[in-house]
């Protein structure tokens, strides 16, 4: 195979009735929703309420005890999915190779596919790892960046493959403002570029209202409420507004 | 214990059946030999010379005793090409590379590095376990040709060097070579290929189903060298039975 398949349209993706325990501890208690090819679906939550678990089942890391999850109407667990179309991912750790350079870690998925000669990969590496603003890094090994430099190193693995279907878990968090936006910018210009799919799931408000086509609330393993950033905004659920609103003030000592 | 079994066999057979990709990961598979090399190459050399030494300086007197002083070179010679050379071998390649393996790959899954392969639809047994496996089963026949030889050697010095025993070179050497022959030493190899895949899968298996942090890791290594040891002493015994019915 020389060079990435032509096929830059994003994919569609419909869960149906999924479910999923862990020790007979339900965590996923029936998930239904779609997403249009091309659109940007953040997932929104508190903690544990089984954003990840989910995101996990979307890539086929998890099978579902009940329920399936189609990717262009075709299961995610058939084994053609992964190869017909090309899907990535962005974990909250990085998930970076450890053993690996920076440089082979972002150009992973062309050199094991044989996708590109040597040369145009180590270019494409460079171009990438430019745009999340680690230019010149190639030769650094995981262990020497920062948390939030693993983040940047895991999304230029992800934007190498060019993917139809990216799913992004917490891409913002240990990340400096400056660098958040530019991701965010990223994420945007992404799906604007080769019209990807994009699956966020987020617990920075300010991401999630920028980035959103549409949203979903998920709380105890439920979907509470689907809609775009204007409708979610404005929905009256007591649930939603709290996680929407939370916010502290330092209390000013009287004098 | 069933489904460990299963599981082991089960990775065994994807491991065959991803042969044909050796070539493209050729690279990996030399690094995993060097590694080898590299890691046990001098033990294997220390280990040799003492066990080959050891089994003249049991036998030796014994057999002076009886006036059967001029065989101990086939002795030590058999022992080490059909027992001791593979399976003290495969007990060291056991210690020092499955547990580096289970480590290795233990640490890769519980800090996710391998479900990100599987999100690049990079199979984790083409990427990681076929190289060790490819690896191993050409490293530790090849060192148990280096430890045979050295072992005789190490039996030899002794044999001449030990007043108790005192026999020259030329008479240990001529004994093992009219004893030893070259399918003794095949037998011996035989073992240790299978010894190698059992080393390699049983700890890429534990490796690839480590759970739980550093922990985990820690008892994947011990189950890991632990099963591996258990396996080669019993499967040692029934290839040796096996092996017996083509020397009739």
């Amino acid at each position: 195979m020389n060079g990435l398949p032509s096929n830059h349209r994003g994919v569609s993706v419909l869960v149906q009735g999924l479910r999923k325990s862990f020790r007979g501890e339900p965590v996923l208690k029936g998930i239904d929703f779609a997403v249009a090819p091309g659109e940007i679906f953040v997932l929104m939550g508190p903690s544990g309420s089984g954003k990840t678990v989910l995101l996990k089942h979307l890539i086929g890391l998890e099978k579902p005890d009940e329920g399936e999850i189609l990717i262009e109407g075709e299961s995610i667990q058939s084994p053609e999915v992964m190869s017909k179309h090309r899907l990535a991912m962005v974990f909250q750790s990085g998930a970076l190779l450890n053993s690996l350079t920076v440089g082979e870690n972002v150009g992973l998925y062309l050199s094991e596919h044989r996708t590109h000669p040597e040369a145009e990969i180590a270019r494409i590496v460079a171009e990438k790892l430019a745009i999340v603003g680690l230019k010149g890094l190639e030769s650094r090994y995981p262990s020497e960046l920062s948390g939030g430099m693993k983040k940047r190193v895991a999304i230029a693995r992800a934007l190498v493959i060019e993917p139809q279907l990216i799913l992004y878990d917490e891409p913002t968090s240990e990340l400096d403002p400056l660098i958040a936006v530019t991701i965010a910018e990223e994420i945007l210009n992404l799906n604007e570029r080769i019209q990807v799919t994009s699956i966020v799931v987020s617990h920075d408000r300010d991401l999630a209202f920028g980035v959103a086509d549409r949203m979903a609330i998920i709380h105890e393993g439920r979907i509470l409420l689907i809609g775009t950033p204007e409708e979610i905004k404005a929905n009256p659920h007591p649930l939603v507004q709290q996680f929407l609103n939370a916010d502290f003030r330092k209390e000013k000592k009287p004098s | 214990m069933f489904q460990n079994i299963g599981e082991i066999l089960l990775l065994f057979w994807l491991t065959l059946l991803a042969l044909p990709q050796t070539w493209r990961q050729r690279r990996k598979v030399c690094e995993q030999l060097f590694e080898i090399g590299n890691a046990s190459l001098l033990m294997a050399c220390i280990l040799s010379i003492f066990i080959g030494g050891v089994i003249a300086l049991q036998t030796g007197p014994v057999l002076r005793e009886r006036g059967l002083a001029s065989s101990i070179g086939g002795l030590v010679g058999l022992s080490m090409c059909k027992e001791l050379g593979p399976v003290m071998m495969a007990v060291l390649i056991s210690g020092r590379i499955g547990s580096a393996m289970a480590a290795e790959i233990g640490s890769m899954a519980v800090y996710q590095e391998i479900d990100a392969l599987r999100t690049m639809n990079i199979n984790p047994v083409h990427y990681l376990v076929l190289p060790r496996l490819v690896a191993i089963s050409f490293a530790l026949p090849l060192l148990v040709i280096f430890s045979v030889f050295v072992g005789w050697v190490g039996g030899a010095a002794v044999c001449v060097f030990n007043r108790e025993i005192a026999i020259s070179f030329q008479t240990y050497f001529s004994n093992l070579r009219t004893v030893v022959e070259l399918g003794d030493v095949i037998n011996g190899l035989i073992k240790s290929l299978v010894f190698a895949v059992v080393i390699g899968v049983v700890s890429c298996h534990q490796g690839l189903h480590t759970i739980g942090g550093p922990q985990g890791i820690g008892r994947s290594v011990t189950k890991a060298v632990v099963n591996s040891l258990v396996l080669i002493l019993i499967l040692d015994y029934f290839l040796t039975r096996f092996l017996l019915y083509f020397e009739k």
